[in-house]
């Protein structure tokens, strides 16, 4: 009977929950936990001389990462991810504010517009902004033509045009979290805020922004985290002199063949990563509006 | 007395949609007026009309004698209670009820000492830094009304304050409103649904029926003459009758319904003119023998109790049932017995049809 009533509980409960669960867990495990395990291992190890890691335990892979020249990097990369979060910010709120209130089917395709550069690889859309942006590219040519200007613009390899190719490339990840936090907020506080004297800027401030801080603080986390990392829009666009956490960590696992020195930038970036997201949680995020 | 508001030939659409349908309404300075209907019948849209929030079609609305059309909500000297309460959950019950004055940009000293007043008056001590979220229903609802009130608007717009409250509740909130509104001596426009409560706290009922203003009156008016089948239906209890004018004479009026003939008082009704009748239940009579200008007749069907009253159902020969309402203890006919409910002429509340300018149409059609 015993033997019975558990042969029905495995067919009933445990085979459904291994099968529905049980590949997620699997490629989970084999391709996101253990090569992370294998890069945390990775980051304490050493090099022959010949570049081949040696899987022997060492800190020196950290010591060397405090030096001024990297410093300097990840100051920069701060910065830019700044900047880029805060363009974001500017640039994503009005129009996730227009697709959330627009009612009718321009909503759909409004939203639409942003989700389709997805369906497009990054790296050649950034190829594209580098063939618009060129000196002797698009851009330049045309207003060469309308005899603007003389002499082609430099508009490539500066902190601007790595900063431009971020926003591009990001700015969606800020809309989507802003336009739910828009979308959930209570039209009729915002009647009752302009029924009770405020001005439209006033109520803005007074009610939109606090109400929809959530998807404004998730929209930046979603920007932020990533920026670090796009390190194909600093090399495309700002042609090694801007830089990037990302940057350093390619490097070190291609031309310069350090891998332990990569591995520890990765731990290090993983980290930041990590802090980022529990102040987050600290602050009262809702871990959802990550998608999470 | 002034009229605060003036509605004049409002419309409202919405694409197709004919919301309201040419409304003209004065309200009086410092007067409980309630807008009643059931839900869709254009008295929310109203109301949002003279708030800001929708913008009528055509016609014009005054507060106060001044157009105010092309006012945005925040520059109109009204304010709404909302019927979800629409408190800020990010604000305190302090800042919430501060924020009209805060707007207004008030003296930080003075809105304390106000706030700390409306709180007073609306029993809200001791919340002021609690959130929306942290409170119950009613209070929530006496925060939507202080911080309404905060502003001394000329006029409050009320929609379905209470309806998210339990019946208990409501009876309460009822009556504290009636109070403030008299204490306060500000005009309120009072939506709602529930007729019982537009008797109870209105100086003057306005019915709507699809966007049309059915009626407006005192809640006795409405009560004791209603102006059309809807509003008899809508208000109270009431025995309709549906039929045609058999004779007139002066003021008498006798009319054939389905199941025979009965009689009433009305001025301007025509021979041969569709019509109803309507009898509260209250005022039925009854008798063993025919009555003049009646011969109706029906079954005592049927006793139903209720508290103080009892009504007793007595069944036509057509299938349709009569209530007549009796004070517990005062003689009643047998249940199965026969008898020729009547009343007295002026019970009656004569009403002409709507119908008729349809049957006006017909026999054009039919003549021509």
């Amino acid at each position: 009977m015993r033997k019975k009533h558990s042969r029905h509980e495995w067919r009933s409960n445990t085979l459904p929950a291994l099968v529905m669960v049980g590949p997620v867990t699997f490629i989970l495990a084999f391709l996101v936990v253990v090569p992370l395990i294998f890069v945390a291992v990775m980051s304490f190890c050493q090099t022959d001389e010949y570049y081949n890691v040696v899987f022997k335990f060492t800190t020196e892979n950290y010591a060397k990462l405090i030096s001024p020249d990297y410093l300097k990097i990840y100051a920069q990369s701060l910065v830019i991810a700044l900047i880029t979060t805060i363009l974001c910010i500017l640039l994503g709120y009005p129009f996730s504010y227009i697709i959330a209130r627009t009612k009718s089917k321009k909503k759909r395709i409004l939203y639409m517009l942003v989700i389709i550069p997805f369906w497009t690889n990054s790296l050649i859309r950034i190829y594209g902004w580098r063939s618009f942006l060129g000196s002797s590219g698009w851009l330049n040519s045309i207003l060469m033509k309308l005899n603007i200007i003389s002499e082609p613009l430099e508009l490539l390899y500066k902190t601007g045009s790595t900063v431009l190719g971020m926003v591009y490339c990001l700015i969606p990840f800020m809309i989507l979290p802003l336009y739910t936090a828009i979308e959930k907020l209570d039209t009729s506080l915002l009647e009752a805020s302009s029924d009770l004297g405020a001005k439209p800027y006033k109520t803005f401030f007074e009610v939109i922004i606090p109400l929809t801080s959530g998807g404004i603080f998730s929209g930046s986390i979603m920007v932020f985290i990533p920026c670090l990392g796009y390190f194909f829009v600093s090399n495309i666009l700002g042609g090694g002199n801007t830089d990037m956490i990302g940057n350093l960590i390619e490097r070190q696992f291609k031309s310069a063949n350090n891998w332990p020195l990569g591995a520890a930038l990765s731990i290090i970036l993983i980290v930041v990563t990590l802090l980022l997201v529990k102040g987050y949680q600290k602050l009262g995020g809702d871990m959802e509006d990550l998608g999470v | 007395m002034g009229y605060i508001v003036e509605i004049e030939g409002v419309n409202k659409l919405y694409g197709s949609n004919h919301v309201v349908k040419d409304l003209n309404l004065k309200v009086e300075e410092g007067e409980f007026l309630t807008l009643l209907g059931s839900s869709g019948c254009g008295k929310t849209t109203t109301l949002r009309m003279i708030a800001g929030f929708e913008e009528p079609t055509s016609g014009s609305i005054k507060v106060e004698g001044e157009n105010i059309e092309e006012k945005e909500p925040f520059e109109r000297n009204v304010n709404t209670v909302f019927q979800s309460y629409a408190l800020f959950p990010h604000k305190t019950i302090f800042d919430n009820i501060a924020y009209g004055l805060k707007m207004k940009k008030v003296p930080k000293p003075e809105i304390k000492k106000r706030v700390t007043e409306m709180m007073k008056l609306v029993q809200l001590e001791g919340f002021e830094k609690r959130y929306p979220s942290q409170l119950s229903g009613g209070q929530k609802q006496r925060v939507a009304i202080a911080r309404a009130l905060i502003n001394k608007p000329r006029v409050l717009l009320l929609d379905e304050p209470l309806g998210a409250l339990d019946l208990k509740l409501r009876k309460q909130m009822q009556l504290e409103l009636k109070r403030l509104q008299k204490k306060l001596n500000i005009t309120f426009i009072y939506v709602t649904h529930d007729q019982e409560e537009a008797l109870t706290m209105s100086d003057r009922i306005a019915i709507m029926h699809d966007g049309i203003l059915d009626q407006l009156g005192t809640p006795t008016e409405i009560y004791e003459k209603p102006a059309t089948k809807f509003v008899a239906t809508f208000i109270g209890e009431t025995n309709i009758f549906d039929g045609t004018v058999s004779f007139v004479k002066d003021n008498e009026v006798q009319v054939m319904v389905e199941n025979g003939i009965i009689s009433g008082l009305g001025d301007d009704f025509r021979f041969g003119e569709y019509m109803t009748v309507s009898v509260r239940p209250e005022k039925m009579k009854y008798s063993d023998t025919p009555v003049d200008g009646f011969s109706i007749v029906g079954t005592v069907k049927d006793y139903v109790y209720v508290g103080s009253v009892i009504k007793c159902i007595v069944a036509l020969p057509n299938g349709n049932e009569l209530k007549l309402e009796r004070l517990a203890g005062q003689s009643l006919p047998k249940l199965g017995s026969y008898v020729y409910p009547y009343w007295n002429k002026e019970d009656a509340v004569l009403i002409h049809s709507r119908e008729n300018s349809i049957f006006e149409a017909l026999d054009n059609i039919m003549l021509a």
